[in-house]
């Protein structure tokens, strides 16, 4: 055993691994890259204005207040909320998923009741629906999905009923893109029982297809930051009018009542920054996206054998999604592999976590064990290039190529 | 996704990985053993050429192929590296813990590809001798700690596999 310090084995690892000629990052379910224009939007509220608390009564702490409130008008009028006050800022979209469900199970708490989850959510919806509902008294369901990851509407009508006081399906799956038809679900939710709150993530779904909270019909619905090239440290919960939740966390006043803590001012004015430039252009924006996507699918099905695609095909999936599983090899080494290629894209293996368990969303959609462990996820933006997709294209094959040589596993 | 927990590699690990040593299969070989399986995500095949020489049984060639992660790679090829001309008894005593020091210190949650590597390896010699109905005295009748692990994990992964397919 080495007693190198943690820090000395990263920066070795680093300095081993090197500098690839060329780098793309696909790695934008995880986390991503701040444009200029976006961090340069956000330094002025780090000390020449802005940069008091927006709930004190003095000229910095107003400038601030301006700041969180041009932010959340920009928001509301991009999902069609009625306004600011049905805002709330959280620090991340897994915070705002929380709130949603945490804040209205306990709000919910002496109805006691069902609560309805599909079998795909992000696990900032599982856990905490899972964990504090069953505390409080909830029952939990985990409602299951088809192949590509669809709530069938005639199944999740039979999962419904009076009990049920709340529901969360989020607008597009993370991992595999599935686009829902929540409106249906929405419909058929508030049939059975009107006073059900009808909760959706739509962090995968902002900026990459229109949402409207009245044509929705949803109550609550979470946004993050840093999935459309904002800072990190900004989540978002669209709370409707009316609609009633208990607060998580306490402390000190704040501007925000749902989540106190300061707000982080110069994030907020980061992700303002991000919301224009994905919007001042929605269609522009998606339909680069889009094409840079097909060709990326197109091009490894054509040049790679033995691949399945995870998740719908067409328009019903998100117009930046590639999830693909390469049989006979294994996720993790896959990433290693492309990330000395310069090509950085995260998997559904277990390999990392040695829990055994791959993504719950794969296996939801009936995806074998060693099919979810090979899976790759790619998420284009408008920010790639042709010649990104190009340069992965050329080198994905030989990557898949080289470690199927080394696999044990082989084509029968 | 979950190629989550920040796992901070040896510089050995990722040069293994690259340019592994002892990749593929011998022709010949006396032996092939497995340890591990595909639905658990890591499964390493080990080869191995015996000859008896000045009166031992030792290992001329050793080889593999692995199924699994940049870890199970590494680990894979230097054990192939660490066996080739040793004694089959001197390679049975190679213990996890070696493999991983070899290594440069596998992060704790790749000790895993440890075990499964110097599983495989125990596995191949005990067919062998199984095979040549021949067997040494100071191999031990029962299994080692390294080789029940080994199993569990097999015997787990199937149990979890069957319980979540419908």
């Amino acid at each position: 055993m080495s007693n190198k310090s943690l820090v000395e084995k990263v920066r070795e690892l680093l300095r081993s691994h090197g500098r690839p000629s060329r780098e793309v990052y696909f790695d934008l379910e995880n986390s991503g890259w701040v444009p200029r224009e976006v961090v340069e939007a956000m330094i002025p509220y780090y000390y020449e204005r802005g940069f008091g608390h927006p709930s004190i009564t003095h000229k910095p702490g107003w400038e601030a207040l301006e700041a969180v409130y041009e932010a959340k008008e920009l928001v509301a009028e991009t999902i069609g909320a009625k306004g600011i006050e049905e805002i709330v800022f959280t620090h991340s979209g897994t915070e705002a998923n929380n709130l949603a469900i945490m804040g209205t199970l306990l709000a919910s708490r002496n109805k006691r009741g069902r609560v309805l989850v599909s079998s795909i959510e992000h696990l900032s919806v599982i856990f905490p629906a899972e964990k504090l509902g069953e505390r409080l008294g909830f029952r939990v369901t985990r409602i299951p999905v088809d192949g590509e990851g669809f709530v069938d509407p005639e199944v999740f009508k039979a999962y419904m009923d009076r009990d049920v006081v709340l529901v969360s399906v989020q607008v597009v799956n993370h991992e595999i893109g599935t686009i829902q038809d929540v409106r249906e679900l929405v419909g058929i939710a508030k049939d059975v029982n009107p006073d059900v709150v009808f909760h959706t993530d739509a962090a995968d779904a902002y900026g990459k297809i229109p949402l409207d909270v009245d044509r929705l019909g949803v109550d609550l619905l979470t946004i993050s930051s840093h999935k459309i090239h904002g800072p990190r440290g900004v989540g978002v919960l669209y709370v409707r009018e009316g609609v009633k939740l208990e607060p998580i966390l306490y402390g000190q006043l704040s501007s925000e009542k749902m989540w106190p803590g300061v707000e982080n001012v110069p994030a907020i004015a980061g992700f303002k920054k991000a919301v224009e430039l994905a919007f001042n252009d929605f269609e522009g924006n998606v339909a680069k996206m889009k094409s840079l996507r097909d060709r990326l699918l197109k091009g490894i099905l054509d040049h790679v054998p033995d691949v399945l695609v995870n998740g719908p095909l067409g328009n019903r999936r998100a117009p930046d999604n590639v999830n693909v599983s390469f049989l006979y090899v294994e996720g993790e080494a896959l990433t290693v592999e492309l990330s000395l290629r310069g090509i950085y894209v995260s998997s559904g293996s277990a390999c990392t976590s040695r829990v055994l368990e791959p993504s719950h969303v794969l296996l939801a959609i009936g995806r074998r064990h060693e099919e979810a462990h090979g899976s790759i996820l790619f998420k284009t933006s408008r920010y790639h290039t042709l010649e990104d997709i190009e340069y992965t294209l050329e080198q994905l094959p030989q990557a898949v190529e080289r470690l199927r040589r080394i696999s044990s596993l082989k084509k029968q | 996704m979950s190629t989550r927990i920040p796992l901070p590699y040896s510089p050995k690990v990722l040069e293994l990985f690259r340019n592994p040593k002892n990749l593929g299969p011998i022709p010949d070989a006396d032996v092939v053993a497995s340890a591990g399986s595909p639905a658990c995500g890591d499964m390493i095949r080990i080869y191995l050429k015996i000859t008896r020489r000045g009166g031992k049984d030792v290992i001329e060639k050793a080889s593999f192929e692995s199924y699994g992660c940049a870890a199970n790679i590494a680990a894979a090829s230097i054990l192939t590296e660490m066996v080739k001309g040793k004694s089959v008894e001197e390679a049975w005593k190679i213990t996890w813990k070696q493999l991983s020091d070899e290594l440069g210190g596998l992060p704790p949650i790749k000790y895993h590809c440890s075990i499964l590597a110097v599983g495989a390896l125990k596995r191949a010699i005990r067919q062998y001798y199984s095979k040549k109905k021949n067997k040494p005295k100071w191999l031990p009748e029962q299994l080692t700690p390294d080789e029940k692990q080994v199993l569990e994990e097999e015997e787990m992964i199937e149990r979890y596999y069957k319980a979540s397919k419908p």
